[in-house]
């Protein structure tokens, strides 16, 4: 039921009229309308109620295991949401004097040298507002570096088939031509592939680490060997940032540039688009071309960087100070972990996928790379299921919601059939990793003898299973009266 | 199994292609390719005239699960393009060798010789689900 559907005629909520509140009298007649804006007249009780409601048939993380990850939201300590809503920082104006915000800047500062610290690279701008504003910098600052040294000709920007979908689609945005190379059985970069790939026309790579295949570039100290020899530079895509965080630096095994994804390692609830922040770290070399705003530090005062000290830099990407609700939630996450706590996200968020791969490998789930360590997150392909009980990855997924748990990711990545990828993250405990991997038995088990269950699935939920396909095809987006 | 005619040629990037009466080609998506993709809901079909190289990605279809491209199987000139599948995306779904996407006119008619038969395509499908 649409809120629309509550509304009554002349039903209001008193409330938010403002008080005494002047009208907007001077308009000129004729810009103004004749007809009452199709708006739910609705008490306040009955949005409250609508919405409430609404909120009780959705999985989220505060009420069901989430094995979507930190790809999508992870848990995000309540602690880091009430400390960046301090009335000092929320209130403060975006355009007042620096000297009154000293305490946020400093906070920035800050930020950004932790940053730079746990990845190991020179320097890091919070310019970027999003993962794919991120990879844009990011490319940007390596064609800005070319084109300083009038090294034109690179032309190529090279990508495993295992990256995320948005490097291609980044690279073709900054005006280079994408390579694709292939990936070997094990999950790693084809090196013969890359090495014919490579010449005077590589621009740089950019490589997704641990990639989507939920595996750690066993070669990737060797990848960057091979693109530096040829010229190119290489790009560190952190979106999975999570499973190496403080383990290992992308910094020290010699990438020039990556981008993070705050909003996901680095706790700030979102969803649905939004609100990100993805700073980009980079090596010396790229340093002078790092976009604006950030944070410089003289003599304990901070200050934005300006436009005019910084001449080869990008460019401004951000208005004012970047996402700062989203930059300061990333602060308090980070100052309550420190450098040990971590390094400590990442060991559990390994030690929690290996475990819950091990215990569905046991029952005789098969693992897309079993010969592999899962990095923060593993892949189970269900195609011999499929083949014998025709239960697709999709109909399995739909019946884990009945036993209580939001479904792992389906169909991605694309180069495994069938698949479920499952992210448990590091604050999930033992119990409910167990309890996870019985209720994946469980349905296995209906599969295999009841497969009309499973296939109807789910029984238990306020909606039945919803036709994907007519949704698609028929969009019905916009309520009008009847 | 896949259904897959032996009366079509096939590329390893899973397009169908029929040759007409008239010299033509038609081309489509196989019945395993939409299986992997699942129901369709949105199909791209290339514009009348537009002259395709080889393996240029010329259409795109849909599908709840994931965005794909079709590429030319083969170089030429786009002579017709089937309005009815862009219509209705689940005709593809139905019966994938009967929605045709879109016929070419060869460059070079013996290009077709290149393709894959039935037996080879099946080959090539069984080797990629490992």
């Amino acid at each position: 039921m649409l809120i629309f559907e509550h509304a009554h005629p002349g039903r209001r909520a008193h409330a938010q009229a403002p008080y005494n509140a002047p009208l907007a009298d001077d308009l000129p007649a004729d810009m103004l309308r004749q007809t009452p804006p199709l708006l739910p007249e609705t008490s306040e009780l009955d949005v409250v109620r609508h919405y409430t409601g609404l909120s009780q048939k959705n999985f989220s993380i505060d009420t069901q295991f989430y094995p979507l990850g930190s790809c999508t939201m992870k848990y995000n300590p309540r602690a880091c949401n009430s400390l960046a809503m301090l009335p000092q920082f929320l209130n403060r104006h975006p355009l007042a004097a620096e000297e009154t915000g000293q305490g946020f800047l400093a906070s920035m500062y800050e930020l950004q040298e932790m940053l730079k610290e746990v990845t190991g690279m020179a320097a890091v701008s919070m310019a970027p507002m999003a993962g794919a504003h991120g990879e844009f910098a990011g490319v940007a600052m390596i064609r800005a570096y070319h084109d300083a040294r009038g090294d034109t000709a690179r032309r190529e920007i090279i990508v495993p088939d295992a990256a995320h979908g948005t490097n291609p689609a980044t690279a073709t945005m900054c005006g280079y031509v994408v390579k694709e190379i292939p990936t070997d059985r094990q999950g790693n970069v084809d090196l013969d592939a890359l090495k014919a790939a490579v010449g005077p026309q590589t621009a740089g790579l950019m490589l997704t680490n641990p990639s989507t295949l939920g595996v750690f570039e066993k070669t990737i100290v060797e990848i960057q060997k091979i693109v530096h020899e040829a010229g190119g530079l290489s790009y560190y895509d952190g979106a999975n940032l999570n499973a190496i965080l403080g383990r290992v630096r992308p910094g020290d095994m010699g990438f020039d540039v990556i981008h993070m994804n705050l909003h996901k390692t680095f706790s700030t609830p979102h969803g649905g688009g939004g609100p990100g922040a993805g700073p980009v770290g980079v090596s010396e070399r790229l340093q002078p071309f790092l976009p604006i705003p950030y944070v410089l530090s003289e003599r304990e005062f901070y200050r934005w960087a300006t436009e005019a000290e910084v001449p080869h830099s990008i460019g401004r990407m951000s208005a004012f100070g970047g996402n700062m609700g989203v930059l300061l939630r990333a602060y308090v996450y980070a100052r309550m972990l420190g450098g040990r706590g971590m390094q400590r996200v990442a060991e559990f968020a390994a030690l929690n996928a290996n475990y819950l791969a091990a215990e569905l490998k046991k029952v005789g789930f098969e693992l897309a790379f079993p010969e592999r360590r899962a990095s923060h997150e593993f892949i189970v392909t269900l195609k011999k299921l499929k083949d014998e009980t025709g239960i697709s990855a999709m109909d399995f997924a739909k019946r884990l919601l009945d036993y209580g748990f939001h479904a792992p990711t389906t169909y991605f990545p694309m180069l495994v059939p069938e698949c479920l990828l499952i992210e448990p993250t590091e604050t999930e405990s033992k119990e409910t990793l167990d309890a996870f991997a019985r209720a994946m038995l469980a349905v296995k088990r209906e599969a295999e003898s009841q497969p009309d269950l499973v296939k109807s699935a789910p029984h238990k939920l306020p909606s039945r299973r919803l036709d994907d396909g007519k949704a698609a095809r028929e969009l019905d987006l916009v309520w009008k009266p009847a | 199994m896949s259904n897959i005619p032996n009366n079509l040629k096939y590329t390893k990037s899973h397009e169908w292609v029929r040759l007409e009466a008239d010299g033509s080609v038609a081309v489509g998506i196989t019945q395993h390719a939409q299986d992997l993709l699942g129901d369709m809901v949105f199909v791209e079909t290339p514009v009348v005239g537009r002259e395709l190289a080889a393996g240029e990605e010329c259409a795109v279809v849909e599908s709840v699960k994931a965005a794909s491209d079709v590429y030319a199987p083969i170089a030429g000139v786009v002579l017709a393009a089937n309005a009815d599948v862009e219509a209705s995306p689940e005709s593809i779904n139905q019966d994938a060798y009967a929605a045709w996407m879109f016929t070419l006119k060869p460059a070079n008619a013996a290009d077709l010789d290149g393709l894959l038969d039935a037996a080879g395509y099946e080959a090539h499908v069984a080797s990629e689900s490992h």
